[in-house]
């Protein structure tokens, strides 16, 4: 089996690029790359993302075909993606980070600041915090109930049809984070960075 | 909830760790990558490499640090320690570091703040600031603590918010290495200062200075090295100490 890490200059990967070869081992290869006929002939895709919503988005459209490719791959195919952070975010229709920002629309939604109540919270949201798993998520086999996960963002997603979220997490508000529509899933914490239970994660992943 | 983090510190010289675990099993003390697993499988939310080699031309054996440290570690690591650029940064983090701390550049000139922090997130900038008391105020040190720059403390750890760092690493020179606890009046007054999280730093004697740092100097986080070096408590007996005082942590 092949996965395809997409590396579209969105940031820091190393830690995805490290726990996805320390599960996959040597049973699974795992490529990084933007090449667009790489990512088409893999069998799941993983669309990290670090910075601002518009910083992501920018990177992606910076690379020619690439928005296609990940839609006919996720959209019209069908076949499995994770989206980690602000790879998850980009699934909305609309992101307000820095400015009003048209993201990926597979899922209706939009992406906006923590409401941090007026100073009472701290932003970025940084740390472990634990999920609340609201429905079976594939990706969550093996995974308890209160799990903790390590976050760190100031923005977050807010679906419109709420029986995507797979997970929420309590903060300032109960903040989504996991979704999963059909073939696409995404986690607004980081499993890279959440110890063996984050592996456990991209295990799961790794197996669909 | 959020928990409360434990962060143990490696401090890192030409690629080694000095002031290490003494641990009897330890097959090789030196070897940051065991450290940082033993401090990870313990439990640790997240593990702070600070680098302070001296000569510049063993400062890349840092980046090898890193590179295994990441490939071993699964939880955030944070690398400190004669960070000067945006380029340093980057080498960093493509090496695996999650967060880099800057401190001295910072001083001198926060577009390295803000530039880094617009290029990578400010989800991995931290700031390093050593503070030291002088009179009614604290003003920051820079080169490890040998030069006063004179700025008020609190003044530069609002401005280093608004210049884009997601987080902020406080150390009170007063205190490092004395063990008798945080300076929780400068802690509480920086947290109360700024909206971004804050690492308390430098003092730690027992686990009770731990609590006092979260629970009176609203740190998000406690960072600490000689209570776990020298193996007088681990970091699962620092967490289910904090547990035990009805703070947040992750068990």
């Amino acid at each position: 089996m092949n996965v395809a890490i997409v590396d579209y200059n969105s940031g820091n990967i190393s830690s995805v690029i490290n726990s996805f070869e320390e599960v996959a081992k040597d049973k699974v290869n795992i490529n990084v790359t933007s090449d667009l006929n790489k990512i088409k002939s893999c069998d799941k895709v993983v669309l990290p993302g670090q910075g601002s919503f518009k910083s992501c988005v920018d990177a992606l459209n910076n690379i020619k075909g690439l928005v296609d490719t990940l839609n006919d791959f996720a959209i019209n195919n069908k076949k499995p993606l994770l989206g980690i952070c602000v790879g998850l975010q980009m699934f909305a229709e609309v992101g307000y980070e820095e400015t009003e920002t048209k993201g990926l629309g597979w899922i209706s939604g939009k992406v906006s600041k923590i409401d941090n109540q007026n100073g009472k919270y701290k932003l970025p949201h940084i740390g472990w915090n634990q999920i609340n798993i609201l429905k079976d998520s594939k990706i969550f086999k093996d995974i308890e109930n209160n799990s903790h996960m390590y976050f760190v963002h100031s923005y977050e997603f807010i679906p419109e049809d709420k029986s995507v979220i797979s997970a929420t997490t309590d903060y300032s508000s109960k903040i989504v984070c996991s979704v999963e529509k059909e073939n696409i899933f995404g986690t607004q914490f980081h499993p890279e960075k959440s110890d063996k239970i984050g592996l456990q994660i991209i295990n799961n992943f790794i197996n669909l | 909830m959020l928990k409360n983090r434990i962060i143990p510190c490696l401090d890192i010289k030409n690629g080694r760790v000095v002031k290490g675990i003494n641990f009897v099993d330890l097959k090789d003390a030196g070897d940051p990558v065991e450290q940082a697993k033993i401090y990870s499988d313990g439990g640790a939310d997240e593990i702070c490499l600070l680098d302070i080699t001296a000569s510049n031309e063993n400062r890349k054996t840092i980046y090898d640090v890193v590179k295994n440290t990441s490939k071993k570690c699964f939880v955030p690591l944070t690398v400190g320690g004669g960070v000067r650029s945006v380029d340093d940064i980057n080498k960093l983090l493509n090496c695996g570091a999650d967060k880099v701390s800057i401190n001295t550049a910072a001083v001198e000139n926060s577009k390295v703040v803000y530039e880094s922090s617009k290029k990578f997130g400010s989800q991995c900038i931290v700031v390093a600031i050593d503070a030291k008391k002088n009179g009614n105020k604290w003003e920051v040190f820079t080169h490890g603590g040998r030069n006063n720059s004179g700025i008020n403390a609190l003044e530069y750890a609002k401005k280093m918010e608004e210049s884009g760092a997601g987080e902020l690493l406080v150390t009170s020179m007063d205190r490092d290495g004395t063990q008798v606890g945080y300076d929780i009046d400068l802690m509480s007054k920086i947290s109360l200062k700024v909206n971004i999280p804050i690492i308390a730093s430098g003092g730690v004697g027992n686990l009770d200075h731990l609590v006092d740092g979260i629970k009176l100097g609203n740190a998000s986080g406690v960072l600490a090295a000689s209570i776990f070096h020298y193996g007088t408590h681990s970091v699962k007996e620092a967490k289910e100490y904090l547990d035990s005082k009805g703070i947040p942590v992750r068990i």
